[in-house]
């Protein structure tokens, strides 16, 4: 019987190695896999690379992980947040690399990655900063940039349903990244706030079928914050 | 000598603004409406005409803020605000919601803007080569993607200084891309000889406009 749902957080995060890329969904508050983040905290796998929307906010879950040092490099589009404080100091101290993505770009990078699609070529950020040093090549007329597939060693992802199988479903907007994320990696994480009977879920509503999915966590926190 | 023109015209508010850019977006439309003024596009298009607000969280079908007792904490916009889905809306990921944006779906994309040019070069993102933290999230994507690109921001700085200029001096988001630019003097399409006036705040004279304009300005 396939059983992707692990019991505990130790098992959850079991085999994360040192120098990992980690991919962690999420967009603001929503959808963000926070009790997965402090799992990975206590875990203690270090010099990783994350890639996520945000560089963390305030001093918990990803900020957390950045000020406690084990993060070399910071792929994301939107670093600045309400309250990007480790962020900025690390950064300003040169202790942590940045690498700057337009958020289509950084998405897609991570669907062609779950694709099998080594590269490809998007308009987006021809002429500019973000385009600098990348191979172009023109296609009836217009410009575009060659971007490289973002595969994670892990992803870390918020479900809203998900079965022993993996399939899951997503609440609203907390669907974001988390889907192509979970494309994205060898080891994908989930943290679902129900657990349901396989068969449970309509076949048309599944949003990720389980085969992009490794592990499931039951963490039924609630709602996420709000301000 | 005292500046006449000043007292003659009146800037448009940034909520006259945004009110001036609804008007000219049609039924049918899929819109994406940037951070900040642009936002408030939305609350000047009429319910009965029927446009499509897109955010690239992966929402379309956006609908106005809710009043602060009915929030729903898994709803949000690009700007992290709480909002409603209308009638007919959907949730789509992240790869999927830029497809929309860097396929050529979305109708009308409106930003923010630090600098427009006459050719249409658009900077809103960073203001130096050495920014603290750098941040650009969609606006490359929405720039280079939408059909059609509109700018939507004050004509100047608060010093002063022309924000509607010859060449942009601020690190670009996309290259030749904005196609009208909406201030709080004019409205300004860019055309392949440059920024023709196709509006003006009231009382506002096309020689008091071009004083406070940068680039060359063209009656249209």
């Amino acid at each position: 019987m396939i059983d992707k749902i692990v019991q505990s957080m130790a098992d959850a995060m079991a085999g994360i190695e040192d120098g990992a890329t980690v991919l962690i969904g999420g967009f603001g508050a929503v959808g963000q896999p926070n009790q997965l983040i402090d799992g990975l905290i206590e875990q203690g796998a270090k010099d990783l690379t994350i890639a996520l929307n945000n560089a963390g906010v305030g001093r918990t879950g990803v900020a957390r992980l950045m000020d406690l040092g084990r993060v070399r490099k910071v792929i994301c589009s939107f670093p600045r947040s309400s309250d990007p404080v480790v962020f900025e100091s690390l950064y300003k101290a040169g202790k942590l690399e940045l690498e700057l993505v337009p958020q289509g770009t950084l998405a897609e990078r991570m669907r062609a990655a779950g694709a099998g699609i080594p590269a490809f070529f998007t308009a987006t950020a021809v002429g500019t900063r973000l385009g600098q040093g990348k191979e172009t090549r023109e296609f009836d007329g217009r410009t575009y940039v060659m971007e490289q597939a973002l595969p994670g060693d892990v992803a870390l992802v918020e479900a809203w349903q998900a079965d022993r199988w993996g399939n899951l479903t997503f609440r609203e907007s907390g669907r974001n990244f988390n889907p192509i994320m979970a494309m994205a990696a060898k080891l994908t994480v989930v943290q679902s706030q129900h657990i349901v009977e396989l068969g449970e879920l309509e076949p048309e509503q599944v949003v990720t079928p389980g085969i992009f999915v490794d592990r499931v966590l039951h963490v039924p926190y609630g709602d996420p914050p709000t301000f | 000598m005292p500046d006449t023109a000043v007292a003659e015209f009146k800037p448009l508010s940034r909520t006259e603004m945004a009110a001036r850019a609804a008007r000219d977006i049609p039924e049918g439309w899929y819109v994406n409406l940037g951070i900040g003024i642009p936002t408030m596009i939305a609350d000047h298009v009429p319910s009965e005409r029927e446009v499509i607000f897109h955010s690239e969280n992966g929402v379309l079908g956006m609908g106005p803020q809710p009043p602060k007792d009915q929030v729903d904490p898994w709803l949000i916009n690009a700007g992290k605000q709480y909002v409603t889905l209308r009638k007919g809306g959907s949730f789509v990921h992240h790869a999927d919601s830029f497809a929309m944006i860097r396929g050529g779906h979305i109708d009308l994309c409106v930003l923010g803007g630090f600098e427009v040019a006459e050719n249409g070069d658009l900077a809103n993102w960073a203001t130096s080569e050495n920014d603290t933290a750098p941040a650009v999230g969609g606006a490359m994507d929405l720039a280079a993607g939408a059909k059609r690109l509109w700018v939507l921001m004050e004509h100047t700085t608060k010093d002063g200084r022309s924000k509607v200029v010859h060449r942009c001096t601020y690190p670009l988001t996309a290259v030749g891309a904005v196609k009208r630019v909406y201030t709080n003097l004019a409205v300004l399409d860019v055309t392949e000889r440059g920024f023709v006036v196709r509006d003006m705040a009231p009382g506002l004279s096309f020689e008091a406009l071009q004083e406070r304009t940068d680039a060359k300005l063209l009656q249209g």
